[in-house]
């Protein structure tokens, strides 16, 4: 499997990217190449074994249903880019 | 008091703080002097923090006055890797994209630092959002290794290692992923932990890849290594993944003995590219230990030759995910030059991250897209079963196994930028462990033309104990860890 440029665009869209020429260019080359490596793991027959997604015995933590308090909205939103009354403010989502 | 406090461990300073030899202002304005003396050249901190430390110093010292019990890091200055949130005090990831970021809250290690009365001196450098293996990849500037200002100080905790080997901090804290405290720790000439996966609490550290990361301390030696751990180390209720078990007394393991360990030595991990001088070490620091009385025997894990794709499909998996995050909503960067809220997040994005991490979303979301998460994600998740499998059979018939750190001695400034393969292969020793989610420690053990060579000591989960035991006779019968860069 080999990755062409329009490829690379549209995971750069799933992705959230808006790469430039050059970036696109240098990526494609880069991730082929690892590609190409990860070929290797073709090797390992796998049937029958279970996919390890984390490493410790651990399901379903559950604590207490107890109320705590909240950070202050004041300062949840203190880092936001742009703000206005306790909520973060971005270019117009829905159309109406 | 003497000068050149910064020269000492931590525990020797908070000897020295307990009994009033020195205050603990006194140790802070070392530090603070000993920073402003050598970080222009060396550049481990993103930010530095003197008055604050010299702040929390005076409030040791008031304790102190009053007969406060205070514990043994008391007053002692430690570093915080920039990506762990410090309330307050900037947390950048050493990226553009939260260049400007102040959390609200403190990691759960900064909280517990902070309760143990730890004087923080400043925000330590590293590849953006810890993905890289010499800390050229952060957006800010590039860290110096201490022992020779043109090599890196390897990566990801990069500026972590470097501060503790320059002498700008008494220890510090990094985030190991792949390696990135155990491979700047071999190239800087210092001690290096990763716990255990769950050992220690991620609450507050920004994710990279969750099911990896793991904080742990870097330190001037063993006996400090027990010390950071017992402070950071116990199940969090903010972590779910923070593990529901007893903490020993870290500081019990630092026994002089090794007699009738049993120590494997698995072929995979001195494979090609491996530095003949760093084997050799290696080789004769497995002989010290058998001449105090320890056992080897080599070994093979062969799945372990398979961990650097297993870990560039799920690293960057969860990477892709993580970093959804950094969109210029809530925080760090918005790029000015957006119409609606689409090109917003992707002008922001291409803006704000570096090729490295761009490339690494990429490649997470590629594999984990439809028709291909079978072929990369499915199976590399497969094959990491294998690596377990094979690390929990070696357990049983060895204490430890000991390898490497990283194949070689740390390498030029810009020497691998065009190659990220042969950088990754920095990483070949290390990423097998967090795969499998056991603990390993890396401490000095020999000298490449001047440059520090690393010694890689593995234990089953949950098992530091028995890495501090080894690590600790090791270090008794060698005088690596006094040695210094000359600054």
């Amino acid at each position: 499997m080999r990755l062409s440029k329009e490829d690379i665009e549209s995971v750069a869209y799933l992705s959230r990217l808006e790469l430039a020429e050059e970036e696109k260019e240098k990526l494609t080359g880069h991730i082929n190449r690892l590609l190409d490596n990860f070929q290797m793991l073709q090797e390992i027959d796998t049937q029958d074994v279970e996919p390890t997604s984390h490493v410790i015995p651990v399901f379903n933590v559950f604590r207490e249903d107890v109320a705590r308090p909240s950070l202050p909205a004041d300062e949840v939103i203190s880092n936001g880019p742009q703000v206005d009354e306790h909520c973060f403010v971005v270019p117009k989502v829905v159309e109406t | 008091m003497a000068d050149r406090l910064y020269e000492l461990t931590a525990h020797e300073l908070s000897d020295l703080i307990k009994s009033k030899q020195a205050s603990a202002v006194e140790v802070a304005q070392s530090f603070v002097d000993r920073i402003d003396a050598v970080d222009e050249r060396v550049k481990s901190y993103v930010t530095t923090t003197p008055e604050l430390a010299i702040e929390q110093a005076k409030a040791v010292d008031d304790a102190i006055a009053h007969g406060e019990e205070l514990g043994p890091l008391a007053g002692v200055p430690g570093a915080i890797k920039d990506n762990m949130n410090t309330r307050g005090v900037l947390t950048t990831c050493s990226s553009k994209i939260l260049y400007n970021y102040k959390p609200i809250y403190n990691a759960a290690v900064v909280d517990r630092l902070a309760t143990e009365r730890v004087v923080t001196v400043g925000k330590t450098n590293l590849d953006e959002f810890a993905m890289g293996s010499s800390t050229e990849n952060s957006g800010f500037f590039v860290t110096h290794n201490p022992w020779n200002l043109d090599k890196v100080p390897g990566g990801s905790s990069g500026g972590s290692a470097a501060a503790v080997a320059a002498d700008e901090c008494a220890f510090a804290l990094g985030s190991d992923t792949g390696g990135s405290i155990r491979q700047p720790a071999s190239f800087c000439g210092v001690v290096g932990m990763k716990p255990t996966y769950g050992r220690v609490s991620r609450y507050g550290l920004i994710a990279f890849a969750s099911s990896l990361d793991q904080i742990g301390p870097l330190t001037k030696d063993v006996t400090d290594c027990a010390l950071v751990m017992n402070a950071i180390s116990g199940k969090d209720p903010c972590d779910a993944t923070s593990l529901d078990v007893p903490v020993p007394d870290f500081t019990k393991s630092l026994v002089d003995n090794v007699k009738g360990l049993k120590i494997g030595v698995p072929k995979e991990f001195f494979a090609q590219g491996t530095d003949p001088d760093v084997e050799k070490a290696v080789r004769e620091a497995i002989e010290l230990l058998t001449s105090l009385g320890a056992e080897y025997k080599d070994t093979s894990m062969r799945s372990a030759g398979y961990g650097l794709p297993v870990y560039y499909i799920i690293a960057p998996a969860e990477c892709s995910s993580n970093l959804a995050r950094f969109d210029g909503v809530r925080y760090g960067l918005r790029s000015k030059d957006s119409s609606d809220v689409i090109s917003m997040f992707n002008k922001t994005r291409e803006e704000g991250f570096g090729a490295e991490v761009k490339q690494r979303i990429m490649i997470g979301t590629y594999a984990l897209s439809a028709g291909y998460y079978d072929a990369y994600y499915l199976k590399a998740q497969k094959v990491r079963t294998l690596l377990r499998g094979e690390f929990e059979k070696a357990f049983e018939e060895f204490d430890v196994l000991i390898t490497p750190t990283s194949p070689t001695v740390a390498f030029g400034i810009g020497e691998l930028a065009d190659d990220p393969f042969a950088m990754k292969l920095a990483d070949v020793c290390t990423i097998p462990v967090n795969l499998a989610g056991i603990p390993a420690i890396s401490l000095p053990c020999g000298y490449k033309n001047g440059l520090p060579i690393g010694l890689q000591i593995m234990a089953k989960g949950l098992d530091e104990e028995t890495l501090l035991r080894v690590a600790y006779t090791f270090e008794q019968h060698t005088d690596y860890h006094k040695n210094k860069p000359k600054l």
